[in-house]
């Protein structure tokens, strides 16, 4: 055995079996993936993101880029997975990625033969030409060759969570450091939140041979404290404006069987009165060539996997490294039995005993197939191989400094550290302590970057960025560290340059003569590790991502059988079909002349409603709406028309004054919270002088249109009141009630140009109210009615909905500028009177033609080309009339005078219709208004 | 970001509806003789500061409250919170 358990280091010994790429293994109870492999000897772990290389794990924690697998299958299946993190659990299933058709055998391995002419910018240099190969050839090709794990492409059917934690310090990394720091606040009374990435508390602490008594008692004593919540597998993952934090807890990807109904992750949103960054530091790699082979990994990881994991990574190592941190490697793995040689850049360094060590040399390159067996080193000009299996690279440390850059913060270089540490500009609240800030991190070395000799020497494993890319980056002019990352694709992907980004800028600097503080950096953003969209979602999924409203009278519509159609969040109901009606125009037409004919019966709740009150209601109502509301009488409703203030028409509906200071005001359905949020605005912030106040009771209100000639006769037999022509006209209102008692409004208002009401009644009376009038009118023809009949109504009314006011329309263009009083001010009435808006010749007309008449459609001159710039207007709305037997729109056209009873074209270019239709009157049905008030 | 509420305290921003600019607070008279310019600068001239920024938000998932925030765009530090039926009186 080459790579083996030597001891149960830190973890039990309780057997765990698993499987990885189908076959069976045997790990301990506290291992994680990589430790589990390595202690079976199973270095290589995949193939390398463009050349197909075979690579083995390089790290000990979620920096990893290389020993990524698929995790589970189906639904479950969870690509991009860092061994390195995945605790093992029994059962486990793992697979390698990026290889076909094994691990060992890898057909693209072919691509690390033809590295020369793979590198940087090579995609975009070779796939120029032909222009359409690249979507139909190279694309899906460099995909498919190219790559990291795939997704199932099956929705996702674990459970998500969202959290919201509140605490005076948020401490982020459970090592030494923050261990410290939160005991110390917490000791101070302050509420904790701890955040550890792992499954323990301890930090590197726990990766070193010497005692961690020191730990075990701080973390024994904030487990005792009631004001700390210490969460482990919790990693905060973005640093927000005022002291908010995002974090992700794993809540059961260690886990065999996890309880049910357990949310596999949870996104917390943290609100901290301050905060701590104890977040540690990593190696980092040195570039020389063949870095890249399995059992070649940091220093810092070959000396954990012993110490904490009891694995030895090989019976003969090299360590090598220009720093300290190289000897502590050195001495545990001879303490652990290894034959050790220590490779040092320095000129002296302090010997180890029983350890063969060489200074001012270096490793140059590396042999071995599926994974290390041979190390040259090169010492003063003398070059030998040595024979090991594993070899540990000491490059320096890297400080997790990427939650320090999420306002803008820009981390510095430190040469006394050797890496970027925090800069100045840290998000405001936090502190950063231990190694995250540099404190234990100098010594007396100098960082080496770039040994290649002929390469490759990889700077990124992940994405198989080496120096020569990076080389010829620089050649070609990528100067700025910011041109070279996008242009090489260094520092990208799952690890988001953690290994990467402070090795490429020092071989930029190298190769460019230029200071590491003139190179510079790029910054980091969230997350910190890759967060699974699942998360993100939480619960916000299907129906809980967008509800259904439904309708007071959904259950009566169902029952009924009733086709449905989304309006916004609406479901209502679109027609109500026979058994013998076939096509739903059939059902459509019937209804439609149920209303013109007898009567029909339309839940119309989802209007919005608004309840304005004050004795100012009425002087409110007149700003808000372009037509006077201060001479409506109690009792009375009146049609209004509100703009915007630019002038263009933004909603209309009715106010119907109940009393002196009381109006309920409706809206469209589109528009019933921008209206509510606009008329709170005029009021708060324009005119907060005025004793209004306004509530939205579009959900307590089941409201339906009454509508036919038959209407009256209906009503008149469930209302509690008279409601003959002369004593409750045209427009009237009323607050009444039912003749069982029921609390109702009543209003005459008509839609659909019919004789018609409006009547409604507390929400929960709704369904049985609409069953009710439906029974009790069954004898004069009444129908329920639907969405599509409401809009054939209205279309053949003329009367303008959704469709006409669509943001670009003035009050002019819809015939409606006699309602835009000038003797008052409104909103809107000034900016209305604009030169260009006043002379615009643009009105609302009616079609009219045998053949169908498409929305949408373009109007365009007989005779002229069907472009932009022949077009006259367009059809807004357009149905089938059944009470005129023929198909009718309603649009807008230019000179509308001069076109009227002529012939235009509806032109729709999509639908590649191109028909003629009579320009007439939007008024098709009763256009003196006389069926209204009868 | 967090919005401290004159009335209800410090809120989630998400909580609110942003509007932009808070000199919509200073609507001109509509009925004077030039008040087409006036209109016409009202509705569509903002500044866009780097810094110190008066601006409008409405907390539709709380209270419905108009405010003005007082915020830095630079470092989104917020300065002041004022209900806008207060300002403008």
């Amino acid at each position: 055995m080459k790579s083996r358990r030597v001891s149960s280091g830190r973890i039990s010994s309780t057997p765990v079996h698993f499987t990885f790429d189908g076959k069976s293994y045997i790990g301990y109870e506290g291992d994680t993936l990589a430790s589990a492999l390595l202690a079976n000897d199973q270095l290589l772990l995949g193939r390398s993101f463009k050349y197909h290389r075979p690579r083995g794990l390089i790290t000990l924690g979620s920096e990893e880029p290389n020993a990524l697998v698929t995790l589970g299958t189906g639904a479950k299946q969870t690509p991009n997975t860092r061994a390195t993190t995945q605790e093992l659990f029994e059962g486990l299933n793992a697979v390698s990625q990026n290889r076909f058709p094994s691990l060992k055998f890898d057909f693209l391995s072919v691509n690390d033969r033809l590295s020369r002419f793979l590198t940087a910018g090579f995609y975009y240099k070779t796939f120029m030409w032909p222009k359409s190969f690249w979507e139909s050839v190279y694309e899906p090709l460099i995909r498919r060759a190219a790559g990291l794990g795939r997704l199932s492409e099956i929705e996702d059917q674990d459970e998500y969570d969202k959290g919201f934690l509140h605490c005076d310090l948020l401490v982020i990394g459970g090592g030494e450091a923050g261990l410290e720091e939160a005991l110390r606040a917490a000791e101070q009374g302050q509420s904790v939140v701890l955040c550890e990435e792992g499954p323990r508390l301890g930090g590197m602490a726990l990766f070193e041979s010497s005692p961690i008594d020191r730990i075990e008692v701080l973390v024994a004593k904030l487990q005792g404290l009631s004001n700390v919540r210490i969460m482990t597998r919790t990693t905060v993952q973005g640093a927000y404006d005022h002291g908010v934090y995002s974090a992700v807890t794993q809540n059961t990807e260690h886990l065999a069987k996890p309880r049910e109904n357990t949310p596999r992750q949870t996104l917390w949103r943290i609100y901290s009165g301050s905060a701590v960054l104890a977040s540690g530091a990593h190696e980092r790699m040195i570039a020389f060539d063949n870095n890249d082979r399995p059992g070649i990994m940091l220093s810092s990881a070959l000396r954990g996997y012993l110490n904490y994991y009891g694995v030895l990574a090989g019976e003969s190592c090299v360590v090598f490294g220009s720093h300290d941190d190289a000897r502590k490697t050195a001495a545990d793995l001879h303490a652990a039995g290894a034959k050790v040689v220590w490779v040092d850049t320095r000129e002296t360094h302090e010997k180890i005993e029983g350890v063969e060590s060489y200074t001012n040399a270096r490793v140059v390159d590396t042999r071995g197939r599926h994974r290390l067996a041979q190390v040259q080193v090169e010492q003063q000009g003398r070059r030998f191989w040595i024979s090991c299996q594993a070899l540990g690279v000491a490059g320096g440390w890297n400080p997790r400094v990427q939650l320090t850059c999420h306002q803008g913060g820009r981390p510095k270089w430190s040469s006394e550290v050797g890496g970027f540490v925090p800069g100045v500009n840290l998000p405001p609240g936090m502190r950063v302590v231990g190694a995250a800030a540099g404190d234990g991190l100098t010594g007396n070395w100098k960082p080496v970057w770039d040994l290649s000799v002929t390469g490759p020497a990889f700077v990124d494993q992940q994405n198989d960025v080496s120096v020569k890319d990076i080389k010829l980056a620089h050649q070609e002019g990528y100067v700025s560290v910011e041109h070279l990352k996008r242009y090489t694709t260094l520092g990208m992907a799952t690890d988001q340059g953690k290994n990467a980004n402070a090795l490429g800028i020092g071989v930029l600097s190298q190769h460019s003569g230029k200071s590491i503080e003139d190179v510079g950096t790029t910054l980091f953003r969230p997350p910190y590790t890759p967060v699974a969209i699942g998360a993100l979602a939480g619960r916000s999924r299907g129906k809980q991502f967008k509800p259904t409203r439904l309708t007071p009278s959904h259950a009566f519509a169902e029952q009924q059988g009733a086709s449905f159609v989304t309006v916004g969040n609406w479901l209502r109901a679109a027609y109500f079909p026979l058994a013998s009606e076939k096509h739903w125009r059939e059902s459509v037409d019937r209804e439609a002349l149920a209303v013109r004919n007898a009567v029909g019966v339309c839940d119309v709740t989802t209007l919005g409603k608004i309840d304005v009150q004050g004795r100012d209601a009425a002087q409110f109502l007149n700003l808000v709406y372009a037509n006077g509301f201060l001479k409506l009488p109690v009792g009375k409703t009146r049609y209004g028309l509100m703009l915007r203030e630019d002038g263009v028409v933004f909603d209309d509906g009715t106010a119907a004054r109940l009393s002196e200071n009381h109006f309920v005001v409706t809206t469209t359905t589109a528009n019933a919270v921008s209206v509510y949020r606009h008329m709170e605005f005029v009021h708060q912030c324009l005119a907060p002088q005025l004793d209004v106040h306004l509530i939205s009771t579009t959900e307590s209100w089941a409201q339906f249109a009454i509508a036919g000639p038959k209407s009256r006769e209906l009503l008149q037999r469930i209302v509690d009141l008279d409601i003959s022509n002369e004593a409750f006209g045209f427009m009237a209102c009323a607050e009444t009630q039912l003749l069982d008692g029921t609390k109702a409004r009543l209003f005459r208002i008509s839609f659909s140009g019919e004789l018609a009401y409006e009547l409604a009644v507390p929400t929960r009376f709704g369904n049985s109210l609409m069953e009710t009038l439906l029974e009790v009118g069954a004898d004069l023809g009444a129908v329920p009615y639907g969405t599509e009949a409401l809009g054939v109504l209205r279309i053949e009314k003329g009367h303008a909905a959704g469709n006409e006011l669509d943001g670009r329309t003035t009050a002019l263009n819809l015939g409606l500028n006699q309602m835009v009083a000038q003797s008052k001010d409104s909103i809107g009435r000034v900016l209305a009177s604009r030169e260009a808006m006043v002379q615009s010749t643009l009105r609302l007309v009616g079609f009219k033609s045998e053949e169908q008449i498409l929305t949408g459609s373009w109007l365009i001159p007989q005779g002229q080309p069907s472009d932009q710039a022949h077009a006259l207007g367009w059809v807004s709305s357009a149905c089938y009339s059944p009470n005129l037997g023929c198909y009718i729109g309603i649009g807008f056209i230019e000179q509308a005078d001069q076109h009227m009873n002529q012939k235009v074209r509806a032109v729709s270019l999509l639908d590649n219709i191109d028909r003629e239709v009579n320009v007439v009157s939007p008024h098709f049905i009763d256009p003196e208004g006389e069926r209204l008030r009868v | 970001m967090l919005i401290n509420h004159p009335l209800l305290g410090p809120r989630d921003a998400q909580e609110f509806v942003y509007k932009g600019d808070a000199r919509l607070l200073q609507r001109p008279d509509a009925m004077v003789e030039d008040s087409l310019e006036r209109f016409t600068d009202y509705a569509y001239n903002r500044d866009n500061p780097a810094g110190i920024h008066r601006e409008l938000w409405y907390h539709e998932q709380g209270d419905r409250s108009w405010l003005v925030v007082t915020r830095n765009t630079l470092t989104h530090e917020i300065v002041g919170v004022e209900l806008a039926s207060e300002v403008r009186l």
